[in-house]
């Protein structure tokens, strides 16, 4: 959950910042991509290719079809595979801030692009030598969403065009979402055996919490104890919050406890979990409390107070863990 | 659709101002939804991102097939509605929202009509009105949007 939280905080870090330098148009607004354009569109308008029919129709000379504003500024084939190849490295540094959430994005698993929305205004169609210099802003990144696609994330720009004269001519609002292949509702999630199940995240050893882990690859549940004064203590720490000694054993808890608080894990989902997944605070009877999974009952039926006792589940052979199931006695 | 239905869509001569009234609706447009139109567009765009016009690519990245770019749906609502108003009409604004992707040999049908008109011609002797655009595929709605557009006045065609 702390590395989801990171994630977004990097994230917000970009929000209102230009997403890169202007960018100017690699070409002039010109009559042969225009051309292309409205060919490959299927579009026969004459405003677009036939100088007479636009004055008659009002312009000033041919115009450019206002939809096929972003054209003038796309980078083109050779600029976006450099972008690419270095987003793929991991390279993102030296680059926009832009490519920077874009490969943060990557690095989360995010890897796959779709555009969503795009909002354009014009101000005046666009002619024939009119040389276009865009600026945009990153406007928003949102949180991690559930979409038909999959599970992604949505990222807005604002862009403001402006010709040769400094004049916006054109504003325009784009957004992305930035999605995880394969969890989207219209494909079906990988085969297990084409992709073995991720394992959990690994939990981090220290010379005050390993007692715990070792304790439970041996099926028992052990509680860190103060030597000193004899209070118990959990989670595992250095010191005794009641006489600050540092000196400790540990005993072996009976294992049986009550739910004090509990939450039900829909999303967002870690392959390494069954969801909808129990996360419970016991109260031990012996008095500590710890953080630990709930099996054998169904989300609906867990309830604040319920008796329950440990079970060791190993996870994998580095891993294993209790997990309380209702009381049997 | 022959090419021929496709040109007959345009129409040739400008839509006035005073002729339109909120609830008209659009001649729809039928789309094919062609691997070369999908591909000719995005090059026409400059979009040369792979799931675009590479299907082998498109697959890894999560999407059954090639599928088209956001900036052509954005020319095809374009044209959808200057198709409609004949050489005179003047768009300023093309909002549009994305939803089932585009994939080839599919079909999408363009439909639109009058949501709204402004009360008086401006200065420059065009009034605005606003269309709202929708493009359904077989998969659902591609795109839905609102687009407004100027109009020569009765006068000034």
């Amino acid at each position: 959950m702390s590395e989801a939280a990171t994630l977004d905080e990097q994230l917000e870090a970009f929000v209102g910042q230009s997403s890169g330098p202007a960018t100017k148009g690699r070409y002039p607004v010109n009559a042969p991509m225009i051309h292309h354009w409205v060919e490959a569109m299927g579009d026969h308008n004459p405003v677009y290719e036939d100088d007479e029919a636009a004055r008659a129709a009002g312009f000033p000379s041919i115009i450019a079809p206002p939809t096929m504003l972003q054209a003038w500024v796309m980078r083109g084939l050779r600029t976006s595979a450099h972008a690419e190849a270095a987003r793929e490295r991991g390279e993102a540094a030296a680059t926009t801030a832009n490519d920077q959430v874009m490969s943060l994005l990557d690095q989360a698993g995010y890897t796959s692009v779709v555009a969503t929305n795009c909002d354009q205004h014009y101000e005046r169609p666009l002619v024939p030598g009119d040389e276009l210099e865009v600026t945009s802003i990153i406007d928003s990144v949102s949180g991690e969403k559930k979409t038909g696609l999959g599970i992604g994330r949505f990222l807005t720009n604002r862009l403001e065009f402006r010709d040769q004269q400094g004049d916006v001519v054109a504003t325009m609002l784009f957004r992305i979402l930035k999605f995880k292949p394969g969890t989207g509702a219209s494909r079906p999630a990988p085969e297990p055996e084409a992709a073995p199940r991720p394992l959990r995240p690994r939990p981090a050893l220290t010379q005050d919490n390993s007692f715990f882990f070792e304790g439970a690859k041996q099926g028992k549940l052990l509680i860190q104890r103060c030597t000193a004064c004899g209070a118990l203590r959990h989670p595992p720490r250095p010191a005794c919050a009641s006489c600050r000694s540092f000196e400790w054993d540990t005993v072996e808890s009976s294992g049986k406890g009550t739910i004090f608080s509990f939450v039900v894990n829909h999303y967002p989902q870690v392959p390494a979990f069954d969801y909808p997944l129990v996360v419970a605070l016991i109260e031990l009877e012996e008095g500590t409390r710890l953080i630990a999974n709930v099996g054998g009952i169904t989300p609906e039926t867990v309830e604040i107070g319920m008796a329950v006792e440990a079970r060791f589940e190993d996870f994998d052979p580095e891993l294993s863990l209790p997990v309380f199931y209702p009381a049997t006695a | 659709m022959s090419k021929a239905l496709i040109e007959h869509h345009f129409r040739a001569t400008s839509l006035t101002f005073d002729e339109v009234a909120v609830g008209d609706e659009l001649p729809p447009l039928e789309i094919p939804l062609s691997r070369t139109l999908i591909i000719s567009t995005a090059i026409a765009s400059r979009d040369y991102q792979d799931v675009h016009h590479d299907p082998v690519l498109a697959d890894e990245r999560g999407s059954k097939d090639i599928f088209m770019n956001i900036l052509s749906t954005n020319g095809l609502v374009g044209r959808f509605v200057t198709d409609w108003t004949g050489p005179g009409g003047m768009l300023t604004d093309v909002n549009i929202r994305l939803g089932a992707p585009n994939y080839p040999d599919d079909t999408m049908l363009m439909t639109g009509s009058v949501t709204a008109k402004d009360e008086n011609v401006g200065s420059d002797g065009r009034g605005a009105v606003e269309v709202s655009v929708r493009g359904a595929n077989g998969l659902g709605d591609h795109v839905t949007g609102t687009v407004r557009v100027l109009l020569p006045s009765g006068g000034a065609k």
